[in-house]
């Protein structure tokens, strides 16, 4: 494989985007018509792609495996969305939101991208709010800001605790708007179960109506996946239950080269596991840490009641350890702040595996009707499902898998080392480095949708015109059906006597106990056994009932954990790998005496991408230069 | 905890559907309907069964996905809750919780519990956008919009798309979906050039695609999740008089 090149532009960190768009190569309206683009995800970074595509003039053809482009996940996003508008005059500018965001993902990641995202957030919040996003406002009409983890200027715009669904539904909006013009097909209840390359150029997918059970091939001249996070590898998690990395695992398998996967983000404000049975950990908004205070009691199983507990016995452990950032610190070290507590005996909550988030200060200084305003839905969502009122006592949280830092490996065009496969949103690597700040995935997923993709993919497009036209009756479509036939047949056919959710919960144990919070060698060569194990017990004893010609919910989540279970074993491969701690990569071999993270620059300042190499790994590095500014000691103190 | 799951089965759109009684014992009270229901599935696999099939995604209710008449309620017994925050702690042990799909001849049932809610869909590509172009927006500041406007506008649009209001409403209504989306676009400066259209256009659908008619009876404020109110549709109706009127 050739050397990565991440077609960096020339000049200044704030001239190359523009240098970019200025050297790309373009396509007249009328030619954009003869080129098909499929867009995989119908999320905020897909439905976006797919819109702004399709008001280009491509011809679309967009994919989900929900039943409507409204559900995808970003819907669940609640805090908010960072841009650098400087509104509250204190200080923001693009520099700083670039330099937070770098310094946030302790410089993993490149400055060229970065810099990018952060240019492009002002835009981006004047686009959503022309599209009908009700931002907050002050009484005046002007929009309002509030703060989020790891900053210290009030960027982050917001929509009450239901940002992430108000910008969806306004790409899903645009997207029927699409639709309507006949510029869009839309695919809903189908989900891509593998790509398909001719002479090393995406060319299509191969798709399973998730009604019938049909295997159908679609071809067109370039491919977007944007699939989202795979979280659900620990499978309790934030995200919904449907979230699954296959998509982006069977382009890695095709080729497509995968970055830093065991970067993946524990968030710390998430509701505790409550039982083995429990499917999902819902998230409370990070945005509740703007006035909520983190504490436990400095007592060890301390049995009495939170509100019983007097001030000077509590540890309120982030403003002690934290002063400047105090409960804003960012998500990595707040997790593994509370993991650190938990773990010596001052967890709270029945299984004590807890800590408070306490909103009485903020109630006595604010009062009710403030904190109602600001965070009413949040608080109605844990009365919901825990039973009690979060206005009278705080909040039991706990970590819990998120994000994913990691993905397809992409270049400065979000384009993946297969010619014409872009990954876009979650599902690539490009921004957040090794942890991601709050309020950056919206925003992310946004402007790889809207912004980047759509001034990025015309440079490959045009070239294409001219191409071959391939159809789905090409034998490379032939070839590809047949091998994902096999493989519905082959799960079909086991019939074990275990369930899939039995291996989808050991598997997530494993991943939680050894690939979360704190990694180490031995644990994580452990896990590696372990995994392969689970994967050879679920190909011998994985029970499915049901075919493969019907609506089959068994089969679905019996084909994505499949991919789960490698894509384990390259998370934990890479976390193995890399020999220090950075963001949300904590070795515990790496530590300093405080127990902070220790970054090792002269041997680990790359980006991993890895290559499927028939079963096996093999570690490709994207240097990482930075031309702009100096990676320092990461520190909230 | 045990409890006697009457459960709609139907394999699909073209056979006719039953309740099929299960017993389902080892369950907890913290657990949501949906995990008691993933916990039978389970058992329905070792037992060489088909799973029951329902929706869901989130399950932290925003997406919408998942919604179905729990013992004759949408979204079970509870007001302005989504089915997913249901958890076994409002049942008592021993007790019968019948499940079923939602019923309207819009909503088609596809398999067992999971029913058809595309006209939702078409509802929205007939108007519930803004038609402005990614690149062509002004700067958001431009425009002032107060907090009230926007706070109203926020109350509407806080709409999960889940079809609860269609489902208890006797008539199969979809007014106050089809009001949620309009007066949300409609109230904001920036949905004002297209208003009359937009509301002409969205009723139009929502009538083809085979939804009853309101007669305010208020049903459906009580089950939506968001609790979008009633008031919604009467200020559809008046937008769709104007609309007619001056539109």
């Amino acid at each position: 494989m050739k050397k990565l090149n991440a077609k960096i532009p020339e000049g200044k960190l704030e001239e190359k985007w523009r240098n970019y768009q200025l050297r790309s190569k373009l396509i007249n309206p009328a030619n954009k018509k003869k080129l098909n683009v499929i867009v995989v995800g119908s999320g905020l970074s897909g439905a976006g792609a797919a819109a702004t595509l399709a008001e280009l003039g491509y011809d679309v053809q967009c994919f989900c495996y929900q039943d409507s482009a409204r559900r995808a996940h970003s819907v669940a996003a609640q805090g908010g969305i960072n841009a650098a508008k400087n509104y509250q005059h204190d200080g923001d500018s693009v520099w700083r939101m670039f330099y937070d965001t770098l310094k946030g993902g302790d410089f993993r990641s490149r400055e060229a991208n970065t810099y990018r995202l952060a240019e492009l957030s002002a835009p981006l919040i004047d686009h959503f709010t022309q599209q009908g996003v009700p931002f907050a406002r002050e009484y005046g009409g002007v929009l309002v800001n509030r703060s989020f983890g790891g900053v210290q200027v009030q960027r982050t715009f917001y929509a009450r605790g239901q940002t992430g669904q108000q910008l969806l539904l306004a790409a899903y909006a645009q997207l029927y708007k699409m639709i309507r013009a006949e510029k869009v097909t839309m695919h809903t209840r189908t989900e891509m179960l593998d790509l398909v390359l001719v002479d090393g150029k995406a060319r299509g997918i191969i798709a399973r109506n998730l009604v019938t059970g049909e295997i159908q091939r679609y071809a067109a001249d370039a491919v977007v996946l944007a699939t989202g996070g795979y979280s659900r590898v620990f499978r309790l998690s934030t995200l919904a239950i449907g979230c699954n990395g296959s998509a982006i695992w069977k382009a890695h398998k095709r080729g497509a080269l995968f970055a830093a996967p065991s970067f993946t983000q524990i968030h710390p404000t998430a509701l505790p596991q409550s039982s083995e049975a429990q499917s999902k950990l819902t998230l409370m908004s990070e945005s509740l840490r703007n006035d909520g205070r983190i504490w436990v009691p400095k007592r060890k199983d301390d049995p009495r009641r939170a509100n019983d507990i007097p001030e000077d016995e509590r540890d309120y452990y982030l403003e002690r350890r934290y002063p400047s950032f105090g409960n804003l610190a960012p998500r990595d070290i707040a997790s593994r702040a509370a993991k650190e507590r938990i773990d010596a005996g001052h967890g709270v909550g029945r299984l004590k595996n807890a800590v408070y988030l306490d909103f009485r200060h903020a109630i006595e200084r604010f009062g009710l009707d403030t904190i109602r305003d600001r965070y009413g839905n949040l608080f109605t969502m844990y009365r919901k499902i825990t039973g009690v009122d979060a206005y009278r006592e705080p909040m039991q949280i706990s970590p819990a898998a998120h994000f994913s830092m990691g993905g397809l490996w992409v270049d400065y065009e979000l384009m993946t080392t297969i010619p014409g496969l872009y990954a876009i949103g979650e599902c690539n690597f490009s921004d957040h480095g090794a942890n991601r700040l709050g309020a950056n995935s919206l925003l992310q997923a946004s402007v790889d949708g809207y912004f980047i993709l759509p001034n990025t993919i015309n440079n490959y497009l045009a070239a294409e015109l001219g191409a071959e036209q391939i159809t789905t009756d090409h034998p490379a479509f032939a070839e590809v059906e047949e091998e994902v036939r096999a493989h519905i047949n082959r799960i079909l056919n086991v019939n074990g006597h275990k369930t899939v959710d039995h291996f989808h919960r050991e598997l997530g144990k494993v991943m939680w106990r050894e690939c979360a919070m704190s990694r180490t060698r031995l644990g994580l060569e452990r896990a590696i056994r372990q995994i392969e194990s689970i994967r050879e017990d679920f190909w011998s004893s994985v029970k499915v009932t049901g075919t493969g010609e019907e609506l089959n919910p068994e089969l679905e989540k019996a084909l994505r954990l499949a991919n789960f279970l490698e894509l384990g074993l390259l998370m934990c491969t890479d976390a193995l790998q890399r020999e220090e701690s950075c963001g949300a990569h904590f070795r515990e071999e790496y530590q300093t005496e405080e127990g902070e993270a220790l970054r090792v620059d002269e041997d680990y300042g790359y980006v991993s991408a890895w290559e499927y190499a028939d079963g096996t790994f093999k570690l490709h590095r994207e240097e990482l230069h930075f031309e702009f500014v100096q990676p320092t000691v990461r520190s909230y103190k | 905890m045990r409890v006697r799951f009457r459960i709609w089965r139907q394999d699909n759109a073209r056979v006719k559907g039953g309740f099929r009684d299960y017993e389902v014992d080892g369950l907890n009270e913290d657990m949501s309907l949906l995990e008691a229901l993933d916990h039978l599935n389970e058992q329905l696999v070792l037992r060489d069964e088909k799973v029951v099939a329902f929706e869901y995604d989130c399950r932290e209710g925003i997406c919408g996905q998942c919604g179905v008449f729990v013992n004759g309620r949408a979204h079970g017994p509870h007001a302005n809750m989504t089915t997913c925050q249901l958890h076994l702690r409002s049942f008592a042990d021993g007790d019968t919780i019948t499940i079923e799909p939602w019923r309207a001849a819009a909503f088609p049932v596809i398999k067992d519990l999971i029913v058809d809610r595309s006209a939702f869909d078409r509802i929205i590509r007939q108007g519930g956008y803004i038609s402005a172009k990614t690149g062509t927006a002004p700067e958001a500041n431009a425009i002032p919009v107060g907090k009230e406007v926007a706070d109203r506008a926020m109350d509407a649009a806080a709409c999960i798309g889940c079809g609860a209001c269609v489902a208890t409403c006797k008539n199969s209504s979809a007014a106050l979906f089809t009001a949620a989306k309009i007066n949300h676009l409609n109230t904001l400066p920036q949905g004002k050039p297209e208003q009359h259209r937009r509301v002409s256009d969205m009723v139009q659908q929502m009538e083809e695609e085979g939804f009853g008619h309101c007669s305010f009876t208020g049903a459906c404020e009580v089950e939506c999740p968001e609790g979008i109110s009633v008031a919604n549709i009467a200020e559809m109706n008046a937008r769709y008089l104007k609309a007619k009127l001056f539109g």
